[in-house]
């Protein structure tokens, strides 16, 4: 079992009345080692919880910071046992800060539900996102999961009315995770006032913390986004600190830790400060 | 597996009688077996739901049918004939080979009937901007064709190694209007054009159709794709009864995403005397594990919204498939295939490029027809086909499109310059 590491994530946030701050790496970018390092170093730079990139070759979701997060990742002998090793290894000097594994389907299909789900269990995970495992799909893979503990975290998107909310929160445990934006991963901006309604109505269909995420990249956008949700995600602008670090053969870690670090810091002060007048 | 295992009997007799109605399929959710599904991110699912739903509605609207019916006879020069290939009969010494002239339609292959009855259902719904992917380009081709033809803004996603390759196709879509985006992400081929068809729906899902060329996708695509192509085994029940009095012995076709076999077969599906064979292409060769062989080579996993048999590597990562037809040239393979070559229904071989090659060599010196590489690879499995029909025996062979378009990749293989390869 996981002890429950993301209900009691959230559980500390909502006593502190702020928002979380769900800082999305790639596992293996750009390898192991270095991943490890980052992986080590987000709790300290302000991360709540952790979102684990599973590297997958056809990402039909994400746009391009992280489909090259993936290649570099897979170029470096990235696996699917490799992410739960680094998992594992993260687990034993971090036994509190919570990790959800975000990736596509088909890697999980290989090995097949039932051993994913118990090795993941194994390593520490608290809960999955199968990017394209919609409700309708996902009864065999939910089963697997929640045999081991394991929360099956749902999307709700801009595109999921009121009808199909009802089925996306249907067996959702964990917390539900807003895509704000209809797009791929780091394109669109998203915008608060029209994220706060959607939160609400999220929050009021599952009876769980929302997670906001897909096209939050700055401190300034985190900040927004922290006053009506109860995580922000952000994932593209971290990975491109990877990117940056490399061109500039720059320490990767450092780069990913300092941008984290800015936006931990804004995401924790927002609903403290008075939003800056526009 | 046991129904294949039966099925390796020649005359198909030892065959177990169906346990299923196989054209009940796919079930409500989309599933032919435990293939197909919609595995699409939930941005999308809502879209699909309502492509399903107004799919549903269209095909009980006679106007629709008799839309589509009207278009595919006066534009796209429906019914193709079928064609007695005497000459390559008696060269093969088998079963009579028929050719279904799916070739000569308008813009030279198959891909135009599907595009046809998509384009009408995109305006039935009121969509205002088309897009779709394209390997080859015949794909691009015959949608920028329908968007010309109807007036809509039509964005084809190419990899970027294709645009390459395949230059005139690239200057047919853009003479008919549509734009051409090369797609550099992963290997720049049809997978990742694909990849990025289905990231531009996901930003643009008010006013965008998607326009998937084959059998493949999420539900309803495969059922949708299926049943426009279905016209071609339709029509060949009737002229085959015509021309001979009985059903054939055998239907052959290629099978990239499998678009041109699952419409000449289905009609045919349920009668169980009518052998079903589906060739893939097997690039180098199946042991040196470069070809396009999904069921042959690969294993059951999820991609571009469906469940079905993948060319993957051991940790679930898509392999690049290897084929000398950009048209075979995809991981993946249609659903529906997957689940007919479970139950045994349809044998799926395979030829390799050179085995592809010398078929398109000799079709085109023994009838005078320069098929599409893709075809080509139907045509040799010929000989055992007709072998194991035998004199007597009726084969037909889907000629899906015509090899104009390959001309170029076939100069440079026989080592010749283009100009000299008349």
């Amino acid at each position: 079992m996981t002890g429950g590491r993301i209900q009691a994530r959230f559980a500390e946030l909502a006593r502190l009345n702020r928002a979380g701050f769900v800082a999305y790496v790639m596992a293996g970018d750009p390898d192991a080692e270095t991943a490890l390092e980052i992986l080590q170093g987000l709790p300290a730079a302000g991360a709540d919880l952790i979102e684990l990139g599973m590297p997958f070759s056809d990402p039909m979701a994400d746009g391009p910071p992280i489909q090259r997060a993936a290649l570099r990742a897979l170029a470096a002998g990235m696996t699917l046992d490799g992410v739960l090793d680094l998992a594992r290894r993260f687990r034993l000097t971090d036994t509190t800060t919570p990790i959800v594994l975000m990736g596509y389907l088909n890697p999980i299909v290989s090995v097949g539900y039932e051993t994913f789900a118990a090795r993941a269990a194994a390593a520490g995970i608290d809960g999955l996102i199968a990017v394209d495992c919609p409700p309708e799909e996902a009864d065999p893979l939910a089963d697997a999961l929640d045999r081991e503990g394991v929360d099956l975290i749902r999307l709700a998107t801009p595109t999921t009315d009121d009808a199909r909310l009802a089925i996306v929160a249907r067996r959702t445990r964990g917390f539900v995770y807003y895509v704000s934006v209809a797009g791929v991963t780091g394109a669109k901006a998203a915008i608060a006032d029209d994220v706060a309604p959607a939160v609400a109505r999220v929050r009021a269909a599952s009876g769980l913390p929302v997670a906001v995420g897909f096209g939050i990249r700055t401190p300034d956008q985190a900040a927004s986004i922290a006053r009506v949700a109860d995580a922000v995600v952000v994932g593209s602008a971290l990975v491109d600190a990877i990117a940056t670090a490399i061109a500039e053969k720059d320490a990767p870690a450092r780069r990913v830790l300092a941008t984290a670090s800015s936006l931990g810091t804004a995401i924790a002060c927002a609903r403290v400060l008075v939003e800056e007048p526009r | 597996m046991t129904s294949a295992d039966t099925l390796a009997s020649p005359d198909g007799s030892a065959r177990a009688a169906p346990r299923n109605d196989y054209l009940a399929f796919p079930d409500s959710r989309g599933r032919f077996g435990e293939y197909g599904g919609r595995y699409v991110p939930e941005t999308l699912m809502p879209l699909v739901l309502e492509l399903e739903a107004a799919y549903e509605a269209a095909g009980a609207d006679p106007a629709f049918h008799e839309e589509l019916r009207g278009y595919l006879a006066s534009y796209v020069g429906r019914p193709s004939p079928l064609y007695l290939a005497r000459r390559l009969t008696e060269h093969l010494g088998g079963g009579k080979i028929y050719l279904k002239r799916e070739e000569l339609n308008h813009t030279g292959a198959h891909k135009i009937n599907n595009c046809m009855g998509q384009i009408l259902l995109a305006r039935r719904m009121g969509k205002t901007r088309i897009i779709a992917e394209t390997g080859a380009g015949q794909h691009g081709v015959a949608t920028a064709t329908v968007c010309a033809l109807f007036g809509l803004p039509c964005v084809v996603y190419m990899g970027a190694v294709d645009v390459e390759r395949q230059a005139p196709n690239v200057l047919r879509m853009n003479l008919l209007g549509a734009e051409v985006r090369p797609v550099t992400s992963g290997a720049s081929t049809l997978k990742d054009a694909m990849n990025e068809a289905l990231r531009d729906w996901v930003t643009n899902v008010e006013n965008t159709y998607y326009l998937i060329g084959s059998a493949a996708g999420p539900h309803p695509y495969p059922m949708m794709v299926r049943d426009f192509q279905r016209v071609i085994g339709v029509e060949t029940r009737a002229q085959v009864l015509e021309a001979e009095g009985r059903l054939p012995d055998a239907l052959v076709a290629c099978v990239g995403g499998g678009s041109n076999a699952i419409g000449l077969f289905h009609p045919f599906l349920n009668d169980e005397g009518v052998r079903l064979f589906g060739v893939e292409a097997a690039g180098e060769g199946m042991t040196t594990g470069r070809h396009a062989a999904a069921l042959n080579g690969g294993r059951p996993g999820v991609l571009h919204g469906n469940k079905t048999y993948l060319l993957q590597d051991a940790d679930g990562q898509i392999t690049e498939a290897h084929s000398i037809s950009a048209g075979l040239d995809y991981p993946g393979i249609g659903p529906e295939h997957a689940w007919l070559h479970e139950v045994g229904r349809v044998r799926y071989l395979t030829a390799t490029d050179d085995d592809a090659l010398e078929a398109f060599k000799l079709c085109a010196k023994l009838e005078g027809i320069v098929p599409a590489l893709e075809s080509a690879h139907a045509l040799a499995r010929l000989p055992e086909i007709c072998a194991e029909v035998g004199k007597g025996g009726v084969v037909v062979l889907n000629l899906s499109g015509r090899g104009d378009k390959d001309l170029a990749t076939v100069a440079a293989r026989l080592g010749v310059a283009v100009g000299d390869a008349s």
